[in-house]
């Protein structure tokens, strides 16, 4: 009962934290002092207060669009186990629901882009949807991986089987797995190398071009909906890179949250060492990583 | 075997009395040549009541799980005639009924007889035998009855498809169609006889009681595959199928995509049934079609910009994923993995039903939007949602569920599907493990490109704003057309909410098949926490639903404002510059470009005031245009002198019959 508490705590309040922590280690690197840690919070305050624009092309779905977006984010967050503790709703099967949990969210965010008429917010949907199906593979080449690993067809099995032992047995598999998630997990959240949070040219933008009508509360939605998708595919991640259980709960509470902050730094030195990747070059990157995956299946076959 | 029907609510009684009524629905319209519209009234009633009378038999027979056969002894030299229904072939009439039903409704809307008093009859004649032959074929089991029915379905979908017969664009198509349907007739013809060689009579035999070891059998399997594959429309074999359902009237097109290809997949199911234990290769072959299909279907999909061809791909898509399932599920039988079995077969039999109920929903939803417009090309509609508000919201229900996301009815029978790969990936060894291995990927790629597919249809389609005069001037659509696809939407809703009553359908049908199943006790609800699947889809409902009231309320208490959409500093926007269904495409069309080719015509631009220039581009059918016309110009140069044969006289047509007869006299003898 109260892991299920923590869970739900966590979920709901740590997300933005990460975008902090992402904040502050790029200004770190930049030689500025940065927005304190606690800003995502302060805007989504300030935007859920805000009044709203809407662009007289749109109809009901600009509107829905975040709703069902951050919806479907709730529902997968409480797929995935978290640390050592099992995830609050378990089943078998439960990971392809992960899966098309994040589809519907992407099918209403792209549609939400297409419902206002412009053609920068065409541009985002459009690679949005062609980037996905690239993502997508990779994705479930992972989970039958750990699904033949563990034995199992639900998530919370499948990631808390992980241990620092699978490592020396399956280790070679499990790095390829860690290449090809990480991967994805950039590509999925939109940081870079695969897409620019913060630029100011809409052209080259993904995700961030699809919500340039939003505004307010709706704004705060997807935002929060980022901050949590950032937050699921990072537990999914850490599952992976970093199975470190100490038997005590409490410890491994704390042990999820340093290893998540962590997660959060690493993304932000990669946003700071790397360079924006040229959009033809994306499907490549996606194609290698579906690749690892690949390979990483065949490995533990044997 | 043979029972009789005793009560008048017996199912067979009731499927059978269904079949008839559809059959005879369009019969008075014909003599009132002067009162079209009643007869098209007349039409409907009748259409409806046989489906209500059919539904009626079906849930029935699905819920007693028995097998009710009929002999007929008929004059034929083709031996006694069986008709037999049970649970399998009672899921196929489900979705025959219930799409007929609900075509025929929107028929009065659509193509209302006032407006067209000459096409109206004869498209409600033929949909009434198209329908019944399909009811028909279903439950016969003589091999020649069944072929009869065939042809009666192949012929009366091509009169009906072809009702405006003054276009070129129709008659090509239509032509296409009958050449391609008659080929696969021809397999069927060499399969029913080798059937024949090894049982003696025309009649089916039982279940599971042929060796598929025996010489012939192998050839059985492929004529199978190729005969009901081309009516399926599994890729190689799918070259009618986009003209096809591209030039008819939408109903119909919904008619042939929703229910007449599953005949052909109703044909492969039964086939395979007869044979045990049914070998591993065959069930990599029809696996390794599926993924073809599904791919390659989605991928041509995504490049069309005319709706109806649109969905006409993504039809053979749907047709490849169902075609996994049963692949999946023979494998799984050779293996001896129980979930494997149950799961492929069971997820590919709700995938029939559900395709069924989508699939028509968006032919419906794209005759909506060609009444309304009167184009099919999607870069010419747009922002349609605003003046269909009715047609919209179920149009985009639709597509939800043909993109499999929770919580509708195609993320149930992917579910299914997906699940019983994984149990065949966690559990078996290097081949089969492998095969599970792809069909999992290729499930997950569909999902994406469908998913990409589907967003640029409802996006360019609805939403936006329109790219020209027509879409400018969109209406909604009748009452009848709107209570068509809301009877469809909703039955998408609902399978979806409790896929549990939905597994209950599918179920008795997998017992059917693999009739050694029921001795292991268990079924598709024990392999699967289904009930769970529910509640998350009502769950997700309920969150989006609070989302949804707290969004509203920090809407009123702010400030709200319109203005035109952000251009980004662009301050003449115009609904040119608005993103189309081909530049939607085009990453995914050039990722792809090795198996759709794309044609481009890139206009030559040269010194320094080039003159205005063109650019088109456009995606033929690879098949079609690469393979198999060059192939036929071949053997139409080489096989002319044949032509002479043909020379208009009516007399020396009678002469060949009369000579071919005294030739059969004399082989026989």
């Amino acid at each position: 009962m109260t892991d299920i508490l923590i869970h739900l705590l966590l979920t709901i309040f740590m997300p933005p934290l990460l975008l902090g922590v992402i904040g502050k280690t790029k200004a770190a690197f930049a030689g500025r002092v940065g927005a304190p840690f606690l800003q995502p919070y302060y805007d989504l305050a300030k935007l859920i207060r805000k009044g709203s624009v809407f662009s007289d092309t749109t109809t009901w779905i600009f509107r829905a669009g975040p709703i069902v977006t951050l919806a479907a984010t709730l529902v997968a967050a409480l797929l995935i186990p978290l640390g050592s503790h099992n995830s609050p709703v378990s089943f078998a099967g439960d990971m392809v629901l992960f899966a098309y949990l994040f589809a519907l969210g992407r099918f209403f965010t792209t549609t939400a882009a297409l419902d206002t008429g412009s053609s920068f917010e065409g541009m985002g949907a459009a690679r949005e949807a062609t980037f996905a199906c690239l993502a997508e593979p990779t994705l479930f080449f992972t989970l039958m991986t750990l699904s033949r690993l563990s034995g199992s067809l639900s998530l919370t099995p499948m990631l808390t089987n992980l241990t620092v032992s699978l490592w020396f047995r399956a280790g070679a598999a499990l790095i390829l797995l860690v290449g090809g998630m990480f991967i994805v997990l950039l590509a999925e959240n939109c940081r870079i190398p695969f897409d620019d949070p913060t630029t100011h040219l809409e052209l080259t933008m993904i995700h961030e071009v699809m919500v340039l009508d939003h505004s307010g509360p709706a704004f705060a939605y997807i935002l929060y909906g980022a901050a949590v998708k950032l937050f699921v595919i990072g537990a999914f991640f850490i599952h992976i890179a970093l199975p470190i259980k100490t038997g005590n709960p409490l410890l491994d509470w704390g042990v999820f949250i340093l290893s998540m902050l962590g997660l959060a730094v690493a993304i932000g030195v990669v946003e700071s060492i790397m360079a924006r990747l040229r959009l033809l070059r994306i499907p490549q990157l996606l194609v290698a990583a579906c690749i690892l995956s690949a390979f990483s299946m065949l490995l533990i076959l044997r | 075997m043979i029972t009789t029907a005793g009560k008048p609510a017996d199912p067979a009684f009731l499927i059978i009395t269904g079949l008839a009524l559809n059959a005879f629905s369009g019969v008075p319209g014909l003599f009132l040549k002067r009162a079209a519209a009643v007869g098209q009234k007349l039409a409907t009633l009748l259409a409806v009541a046989g489906a209500l009378c059919g539904l009626a038999g079906c849930f029935s027979a699905i819920a007693s799980g028995e097998t009710e056969s009929f002999l007929i002894n008929w004059s034929l030299p083709f031996g006694p005639c069986e008709i037999a229904i049970d649970p399998l072939a009672a899921l196929f009439l489900l979705s025959v009924f219930l799409i007929s039903g609900c075509c025929a409704v929107y028929a009065n809307g659509y193509w209302p007889a006032a407006k067209q008093p000459a096409t109206s009859r004869a498209l409600s004649f033929f949909i009434g035998i198209l329908s019944a032959s399909m009811a028909l074929l279903i439950i016969a089991r003589n091999g020649v009855f069944f072929l009869m029915a065939w042809e009666v379905m192949a012929v009366s979908a091509y009169f009906a498809f072809t009702v405006e017969s003054g276009k070129v664009e129709v008659r090509k198509a239509g032509m296409l169609y009958l050449v391609c349907t008659h080929t696969g007739t021809m397999a069927l013809f060499v399969m029913f006889v080798l059937l024949r060689n090894m049982t003696g009579s025309f009649l089916l035999p039982p279940t599971a009681s042929l060796s598929p070891f025996v010489p012939g059998a192998a050839l059985v399997f492929f004529a199978a595959l190729f005969g009901f594959g081309m009516k399926a429309g599994i890729m190689p074999l799918h070259i009618w199928l986009p003209a096809a359902h591209a030039n008819g009237p939408s109903h119909v097109s919904a008619m042939m995509s929703g229910v007449m290809l599953k005949m052909g997949i109703y044909g492969i199911i039964r086939i395979i049934s007869l044979f045990t234990p049914v070998p591993a290769w065959w069930g990599a072959v029809v696996l390794g079609l599926g993924i073809f299909s599904g791919v390659t279907g989605i991928v041509s999909a995504i490049g069309q910009n005319d709706i109806k061809r649109l969905l006409a791909y993504s039809s053979i898509e749907n047709i490849g994923i169902i075609t996994m399932g049963i692949g999946a599920a023979l494998i799984g039988q050779s293996i001896g993995n129980q979930t494997l079995l149950f799961l492929g077969m069971g997820g590919a039999l709700l995938h029939v039903l559900n395709h069924s109920l989508f699939k028509s929903l968006l032919f419906l939803g794209s005759g909506a939007i060609i009444h309304a417009t009167g184009t099919r090309e999607i870069n010419r509609m747009g922002g349609l949602a605003r003046r269909m508000p009715r047609t919209a919201p179920l149009f985009l229900l639709g597509a939800m569920a043909i993109c499999g996301l929770p919580p509708l009815n195609g993320f149930v029978s992917e579910f299914l599907l997906y699940f019983g790969f994984f149990s065949g990936v966690k559990e078996s060894t290097a081949p089969a493990l492998l095969g599970m291995g792809l069909a999992v990927t290729a499930l997950a790629l569909i999902g994406a490109l469908a998913l990409a597919c589907f967003v640029k249809v409802y996006g360019v389609a609805f939403l936006g704003l329109p790219r020209s005069a027509e879409a400018e001037d969109g209406h909604e659509s009748p009452w009848q057309m709107s209570a068509a696809m809301g009877l469809l939407a909703l039955s998408c809703l609902a399978v979806g909410l409790l896929p549990r009553y939905a597994a209950v359908l599918v179920q008795p049908a997998v017992f059917t098949l693999f009739p050694s199943l029921v001795a292991s006790g268990s079924n598709i609800s024990t392999h699967v926490p289904l009930d769970v699947l529910g509640a998350i889809g009502a769950a997700l409902i309920a969150a989006a639903a609070i989302l949804a009231v707290v969004y509203h309320r920090r809407l009123k208490s702010a400030p709200q404002a319109s203005a035109a959409t952000w251009g980004c500093g662009y301050l003449q926007p115009s609904a040119r510059i608005q993103y189309t269904s081909t530049s939607f495409a085009e990453m995914l069309v050039r990722l792809f470009r090795g198996t759709v080719r794309p044609r481009y015509e890139l206009p030559k631009i040269s010194g320094f005031m080039p003159a205005s220039a063109g650019f088109s581009s456009r995606i033929p059918d690879t098949v079609l245009d690469a393979a198999i016309l060059p192939v036929l110009r071949v053997t139409g140069i080489v096989f002319s002198f044949f032509r002479r044969l043909q020379n208009g006289e009516q007399n020396l047509y009678v002469l060949y019959i009369f000579i071919t007869l005294v030739l059969l006299l004399v082989w026989i003898h």
